[in-house]
Order: structure tokens, then C-alpha cells, then sequence
């Protein structure tokens, strides 16, 4: 017995010794702690929420965003490209004083690299859809040709983008992450690796990435733009738990909660006055919903689609979480160019309800399935609609799966009837309302596989989107913003969806990290690394 | 030694059935993996290219011959989702998981067997019932309740050691006894019982009357036979630490097998899965091979022929 005890006591003694020292970060450094790991820094390849502004700090595009707007400015080019053919092409002057971290100059070669990649199915890119409307990019994918011809290298600072037809969104999508600019030998001599050792032209460059631990980012001393970044080290920790960052926020670990504040405390911050001054909210670009498959029966009648509209209470699912979320009253979120902000929407109206259902025949109700993802508040927000829906007499069945399952099932013609897309919401890939179309609502993506849950395909929106994606010129927006406005009233009119929200996002920072709500949480690039600072 | 090649040649063909099952079980999932490597953003025939690249448009035969080939050769393939060989990760995961075993496997020890015995001395007497109690306590404790408790008391009210991570010993300490203490609860109960029996026999009370110790009683005859079935038990958890971390490492942030399972399942990260399945395959594998070696060893009646 005695040696045993001997034996904790040496183990308490060494635990006392060894007590391990705070975070360890360069003088102006931050920590910000997530749960999962970062799957990869590849920019053709990464491309959620996590990765993004990770990924953002080591590359650069050819535009971006001026901070808090959705308007795009130049970045690696030199000025806003000159537009030409008819909005079919895209000439690019490039800085002549950006180098890779390897110390190469950027050049126009790797513009046109970069963008061959993308397309290439070698590299996997799950953004590749964004870029086919490149003259030449099929031919490309398929092997069938030696380069990607609508890219062409004029000299070593002159890059020009040809298109097969135009497209008004094309720069929004140049500046996504998939489009930032990759040297080739770096991506070579990694190989199946580049994803962990990336090299780009960054505000950072990748120190050290320790796997299930740590991803530590140093500033690029050489970087460009003055004054960016203002953080000499970024230390990004995985594998926390939301609670347990928590807890090292309060007690100076970690600068920022990459996974937000975690639901059971959300109250307690709300209420305690010093930590609540701590707390940041932004509303994110995206529409919580609920799609209704329109080749199921009833719903092929668009009187039951609007009933439902009108049966389901928005307001008492925001309590549900916390508060944390705007009413929507149509598709577009608020932030998105052509919100229409005079359109009300449906309302909360059971006797409208009612009427509609009796219209259709339906009066006595009728039994229905709503597949909703398993994971916490979803199945309890589906529970809220079904006791919504029961009042009018509809009877739902809920089917609470893994997001994986849920999405095979509503991605299959005439299997799912209703999906609430909790955790699976759309959210912006760039700030163009064509982004809400044409992957979930548009006939090409109302195929097995696709993201058109409610199998909506309407020739003629698709004809009004192909033309309001032609206007490229700048004169022509309002006009086009216009057009889109009109394609969302009328899927609004068909009742596709029911929107619930659009979620406001919640996290909270150390007292000493410094910076604007849009950039701790900025709905473009969701952390604004390069414009942070510490106290 | 035949019978250790018949426990080898049993190991192999477990391992075989594993693999096939467990690919089998990941073709069968009704999710669809290139979708979810693609995301959200994908077109259809994005998804489809890259369905292609990874060679799950082959049929399913192919697929498997081509993995167990692999396997064969000791390529476990590459993740689906994090830009990582499997052996990559699962190398730079498993130090941690073993440590973390030890850790647990020795509180389990540390305080089971202990508690055990002080209980089995004087059985009824309020040193046992609350031994006993605490140790049932210890046994339905769900982890991440005692690890967050652990945590919120000794890392954030009285900051004596770290909240969470991995590195030093001091890391150690509270996931280690977040994850034995279950099983110390276990262990106490089985010593205790086992103690109780064996004191009972009439050997032991035939040594006690020819004048060997109590103290002599408990360790040379008592405890030594109570611990038999330890080592079984200590095989086994083996195996159930290996697929059993998951909720500890989740909790202290320990970058073990455990937490990349989990991530894995959540992304339908197969290549991941199938690798993290078939090494702990080979560690319950071992674990209980190693048990039936030790057994002759600890208890001289056993002898494998």
C-alpha cells in the first residue's frame, strides 16, 4: 500500500513540475481554438467554412472584397480587368511585386496554372463547376487537349480570360478560394502532400501543423499591402471542445472561438455583463429552409406548398435557437444583392392555411415524411414544424439521420417530401444572388445527386437567369438585379421552400484581440485574419 | 507453440473477415462519399469526376481486391477528405492513443486494485460500502461529464493543471483518470470478490493455520489469485480503449485514434475509417494475444500443449 502511495505522490509531484505553460504565442499573436481539424490547405480543394479563411491567409486571388462589401476590388491584379467581346472576356494586368513565399515573382504563367488546375479532375476540385464556362474547359477536363485555351498569356504581368458565353458573376468566382493563385513547382515537389505544405503569396505563410493539434501562421514579412497583416503569428488549435475553449477564452488560452459560443452557455454570456462585452454577432449570408419536393404528391399542387408556407411559425423556431437568427421572408438573405426588402413574404396564417388545404381537396388532412439531420437543434426545430403542421391537419413522420444520409435521400427524385436543411443551409459561395439559383434551385441541378431538393425546374426562370447572367457590364446591374428579383418573387409565388431564418452568427473574443464584427466574423472569408490585431 | 501458431493463423483470418466487412459495410452506407468530399458547391458532374478519381465507379469486387492488394502491401490508401495518407495519420495519432491506454490502464490499476482489497478485508464494514459506492460511481459516470467536471475544477477554478491538449505529463493526468475510472470501478468490484472467495477457501485457511501472515495471506495467496482475472481484463480494454477514447479525446482535445475516428464518420471518410478498423483489429488481436501468453505465466495450471 505504502509504495503505491509513494507512487501517486511522485506522479502528483511530477504533474507539478511539469504544469504546463499558457499558450505560447509571439508577442502579437492569437489563438483561435475549433473542434474538427483542417482538412487540407489546398485552395483548389478546401472549401468550408474552416478551411476558407485558413486557407485565405497563405494565397491570394486576383480580386477581392473591399472590406464589409460585396464589392470586389483588385488584388493580385494590378487594376480591374478590361472587359471585352461582349462581356466574354477578361484581360488582367498583374503587380509586378508579388512574390510566392519560395521568393519566385507571381506571374502571369501561374494565373494560367492555377486555373488549369481547378479544372483538372486530377485535383478533385469541388469548385470546378464554377469555372466551365472558361472557353476550352471541357475539352480540358476530358484530356482532350494540351492547355485550357481560354487562358492565355499575353507576357509575364498580362493574363486574358476568354468565356464561352458571358457571365455576370465570373469575377465574383475568380475571387473564390478556388481561384487563388498556386505556384507549380511547390505543387509538384509536394505532391498527394500540397495540401499540408502549402506555399502561396499570402499575408502568411504555414510555420508548422502538427496533425490533431496545432496549425501554426507566421506573417510574410515580404507581403505586398502595407500594413497587412497586422498579427505577426496566427496558432490555429483543433481538436477543442467548443466548452472546453470556452473555458480557456476566460482564461486566456484562446483569443477566438472558432466554433462560436457553445449553446449551453449562450445565456449565461448573454447575462454576465463583463463577458458579454466580449460577444460579436453578424448575420451570415444564407437561408435556413424547408424544401418541398414538387413531384410528390400533394405537394405537385402549389395550393399545399403555400399552405405550408403559411401553417409553419418562424418566430417560435428562433427561440428554439436562442435567438440567433432573422425571420426569412423570401430565398435571398438580407446581405445578398437583390434582397428584395419590400417583399413580406407569407406570414404566420393558420386560417389561410386551412383555406388553401380545402382548396386543394384536402381538408381533412394528410400523412407526410420531413427528413431532418440528427445533430442538436435540428430534430427539435422538426418537431416544432410538426406540431405546426398538425394543426392544420397535416401528420408528419420525422426521419432523424446523419447530414450524409439525409442529403443522398433529398437528392433523389421523388423519394423526399419535405427536408429541413438545418446544418446543411445554403450559404454563399460569393456575393451573387445567380449563387442562390443555379446550384439548388435551377433545372440542371434538379437531377439525382444534385442540391435541387425540391426538384423545381422551370425553363422559363432558367431562360430569365441566363439572361440577367449576360448583363456584364456595370451599367447594366441594377437592371439585372432587377431581373433577379423577379425570379425569386416567382419562386416565392411556386412556394418551392418555406425559408425559416437566416442565421446570425455568435462568437465571442479575448478582451485583447482587437477587431470589426466583419472581420471577426466576415461573411465573405468568415475570419478576416489580416485585418485583426492585439491589444 | 502449435498453439500459438493456431492463435496466429485465428488472428490472420479475423483480420481478413474484418477487412471485408468493414469495406463491404462502407460500400453499403446509404451515403454517398464523393458527394461529400465535393460539398455543397459541387455540380453533378463535378461530383461525378471526382467520384471517377476516386475509383468508386468501379465494381465493388474490384474495389476490394484492389484495397486488400493495397493493404497487402501496406498501403493504406489515402483520406478522402484531409490531404493525408492513412498511415500518416494513423502514425501520428497512435503515440498519443497508446499513452493515453497506459494512463488509464494504470489508474485502473492504481485505484481498482487497491479499493478492492481495503474492501475485501473487511467486508460490510463502512470502508467497504464506501469503496463500493464510490466505485459504482466511478462505473456510471459518463465520460464527458467527469472529464468536463475534472476540467472546470483543476484547469479553470483552481488552475493546477492544463485545459486539455497533449504534450507533458501534466497533460496526462486528468484524461488518464477520466478514462480509468471506470474501469478502476470494475476492477475494485471483481478484486473484491474474487478476494473474498479465495479467503474463503480452505487452503488459505489451512495456511493461516499454520501461521503465515495475514499479510503473507493477502498477497501471496489471496491477491495473487484475485488477479488472474486482471490480466484478461486489462487484455481487453486493450481493445475497448483502442475504439473507447473517442469521447475522452474529444473532451481534452487528445490527438489520438479516437478523435480522427469520430471526424471520420461524421465525413464518411472511409480509407480513414477502414484503416482505424483494421488497426484496432490488430491491436484487440494482440491485446488477447498477449493475454494468453501471460496467462501461464501468472497461473501455472494453465499450460497450452
Amino acid at each position: 500500500m505504502k509504495r503505491v502511495a509513494l507512487g501517486l505522490l511522485a506522479l502528483a509531484g511530477i504533474a507539478a513540475l511539469t504544469v504546463a505553460p499558457r499558450a505560447q504565442t509571439a508577442e502579437k499573436g492569437m489563438v483561435i481554438a475549433y473542434k474538427d481539424d483542417i482538412a487540407t490547405l489546398d485552395p483548389q480543394v478546401g472549401y468550408d467554412w474552416q478551411n476558407w479563411p485558413a486557407i485565405k491567409m497563405v494565397f491570394d486571388a486576383l480580386l477581392d472584397y473591399k472590406p464589409g462589401t460585396t464589392d470586389l476590388e483588385p488584388r493580385i491584379a494590378a487594376a480591374m480587368p478590361t472587359v471585352g467581346d461582349g462581356g466574354r472576356s477578361y484581360t488582367f494586368k498583374l503587380r509586378s511585386d508579388i512574390k510566392f513565399s519560395n521568393g519566385r515573382t507571381l506571374t502571369a504563367a501561374d494565373v494560367k496554372y492555377t486555373l488549369e488546375r481547378v479544372l483538372d479532375p486530377k485535383a478533385k476540385s469541388p469548385g470546378a463547376g464554377f469555372f466551365a464556362d472558361i472557353a476550352g474547359s471541357s475539352a480540358w477536363s476530358a484530356g482532350k487537349a494540351k492547355e485550357l485555351t481560354g487562358v492565355k498569356v499575353i507576357n509575364s504581368s498580362t493574363v486574358k480570360v476568354t468565356l464561352s458565353q458571358p457571365n455576370a458573376a465570373f469575377l465574383n468566382v475568380l475571387a473564390t478560394n478556388f481561384a487563388f493563385i498556386v505556384p507549380k513547382e511547390e505543387v509538384v515537389k509536394a505532391g498527394a502532400d500540397w495540401g499540408r505544405k502549402p506555399v502561396g503569396s499570402g499575408p502568411f505563410t504555414l510555420q508548422s501543423w502538427t496533425s490533431g493539434q496545432e496549425l501554426v501562421f507566421v506573417k510574410n514579412p515580404n507581403y505586398f499591402l502595407k500594413n497587412v497583416p497586422k498579427l505577426d503569428q496566427v496558432t490555429i488549435k483543433v481538436g477543442q471542445d467548443p466548452s472546453v475553449a470556452y473555458l480557456g477564452l476566460q482564461r486566456g488560452d484562446v483569443d477566438l472561438l472558432g466554433d462560436g459560443i457553445p449553446p449551453a452557455n449562450f445565456l449565461q454570456v448573454q447575462s454576465d455583463a463583463k463577458l458579454k462585452a466580449q460577444i460579436v454577432s453578424t448575420p451570415l449570408v444564407n437561408t435556413t429552409y424547408v424544401s418541398i419536393n414538387t413531384q410528390v404528391k400533394p405537394f405537385t399542387d402549389v395550393r399545399v406548398r403555400q399552405a405550408l408556407n403559411f401553417a409553419i411559425n418562424k418566430s417560435k423556431i428562433l427561440k428554439i435557437i436562442n435567438g440567433r437568427g432573422l425571420v426569412a421572408t423570401q430565398i435571398l438573405p438580407p446581405k445578398m444583392p437583390g434582397y428584395d426588402s419590400s417583399y413580406q413574404g407569407y406570414g404566420y396564417d393558420v386560417e389561410q392555411a386551412k383555406k388553401l388545404l380545402s382548396a386543394a381537396g384536402l381538408s381533412k388532412g394528410f400523412t407526410t415524411t420531413l427528413y431532418t439531420n440528427s445533430t442538436d437543434p435540428n430534430p427539435r426545430i422538426a418537431q416544432s414544424i410538426q406540431q405546426d403542421l398538425a394543426v392544420v391537419g397535416i401528420k408528419i413522420e420525422l426521419k432523424s439521420q446523419a447530414s450524409s444520409t439525409v442529403i443522398d435521400a433529398a437528392g433523389t427524385p421523388k423519394t423526399a417530401p419535405l427536408v429541413w436543411s438545418g446544418g446543411m443551409a445554403w450559404t454563399q459561395d460569393y456575393p451573387d444572388p445567380s449563387d442562390f439559383y443555379w446550384p439548388i434551385l435551377s433545372c440542371r441541378s434538379a437531377v439525382q445527386g444534385g442540391w435541387n431538393w425540391s426538384f423545381a425546374c422551370d425553363k422559363n426562370l432558367d431562360a430569365l437567369a441566363s439572361k440577367a447572367d449576360q448583363m456584364t457590364a456595370p451599367a447594366q446591374r441594377p437592371a439585372r438585379l432587377e431581373l433577379y428579383k423577379k425570379l425569386y418573387k416567382t419562386l416565392m409565388d411556386q412556394a418551392v421552400w418555406v425559408p425559416l431564418f437566416n442565421e446570425v452568427r455568435y462568437t465571442m473574443h479575448s478582451a485583447r484581440l482587437i477587431g470589426a464584427p466583419t472581420d471577426l466574423i466576415d461573411p465573405i472569408h468568415n475570419i478576416a485574419f489580416e485585418r485583426l490585431s492585439i491589444k | 507453440m502449435r498453439f500459438l501458431l493456431g492463435r496466429v493463423v485465428q488472428g490472420a483470418l479475423v483480420l481478413l473477415a474484418v477487412s471485408f466487412l468493414t469495406f463491404g459495410l462502407g460500400v453499403l452506407l446509404p451515403a454517398d462519399p464523393a458527394r461529400m468530399v465535393a460539398g455543397p458547391s459541387a455540380s453533378v458532374a463535378t461530383v461525378n469526376s471526382i467520384r471517377r478519381e476516386l475509383g468508386l465507379d468501379k465494381p465493388f469486387f474490384e474495389q476490394y481486391t484492389l484495397y486488400l492488394t493495397k493493404l497487402l502491401r501496406g498501403d493504406l490508401g489515402r483520406s478522402y477528405k484531409q490531404s493525408a495518407s492513412i498511415a500518416e495519420l494513423l502514425i501520428s495519432r497512435l503515440p498519443a492513443t497508446l499513452l493515453l491506454m497506459l494512463g488509464g490502464v494504470l489508474c485502473e490499476l492504481m485505484l481498482g486494485l487497491p479499493a478492492g482489497v481495503i474492501a475485501a478485508l473487511r467486508p460490510g464494514s463502512l470502508w467497504d460500502r464506501a469503496t463500493m459506492g464510490l466505485a459504482f460511481l466511478g462505473i456510471s459516470l459518463p465520460q464527458f461529464v467527469l472529464g468536463l467536471g475534472l476540467l472546470y475544477v483543476f484547469a479553470f477554478i483552481y488552475p493546477i493543471l492544463p485545459l486539455g491538449g497533449y504534450g507533458t505529463a501534466a497533460h496526462l493526468i486528468l484524461p488518464a483518470l477520466t478514462l480509468g475510472i471506470g474501469g478502476a470501478g470494475w476492477y475494485a468490484r471483481v478484486v473484491r470478490s474474487e478476494m473474498l472467495e479465495v479467503l474463503g477457501q480452505d487452503y488459505v485457511r489451512t495456511a493461516a493455520a499454520k501461521g503465515v501472515s495475514r499479510g503473507g495471506l493477502i498477497v501471496r495467496h489471496a491477491l495473487k489469485n484475485a488477479l488472474l482475472p486482471m490480466i484478461a481484463m486489462v487484455g481487453s480494454d486493450i481493445g475497448v480503449f483502442m475504439g473507447g477514447a473517442v469521447v475522452v479525446e474529444s473532451v481534452f482535445g487528445w490527438p489520438g485514434i479516437g478523435k480522427l475516428t469520430w471526424d471520420a464518420i461524421r465525413v464518411v471518410d472511409i480509407p480513414v475509417i477502414l484503416g482505424v478498423v483494421q488497426l484496432s483489429a490488430v491491436m484487440i488481436v494482440l491485446g488477447n494475444l498477449l493475454a494468453d501468453l501471460a496467462y501461464p505465466l501468472a497461473d501455472p495450471r494453465v499450460r497450452y500443449d
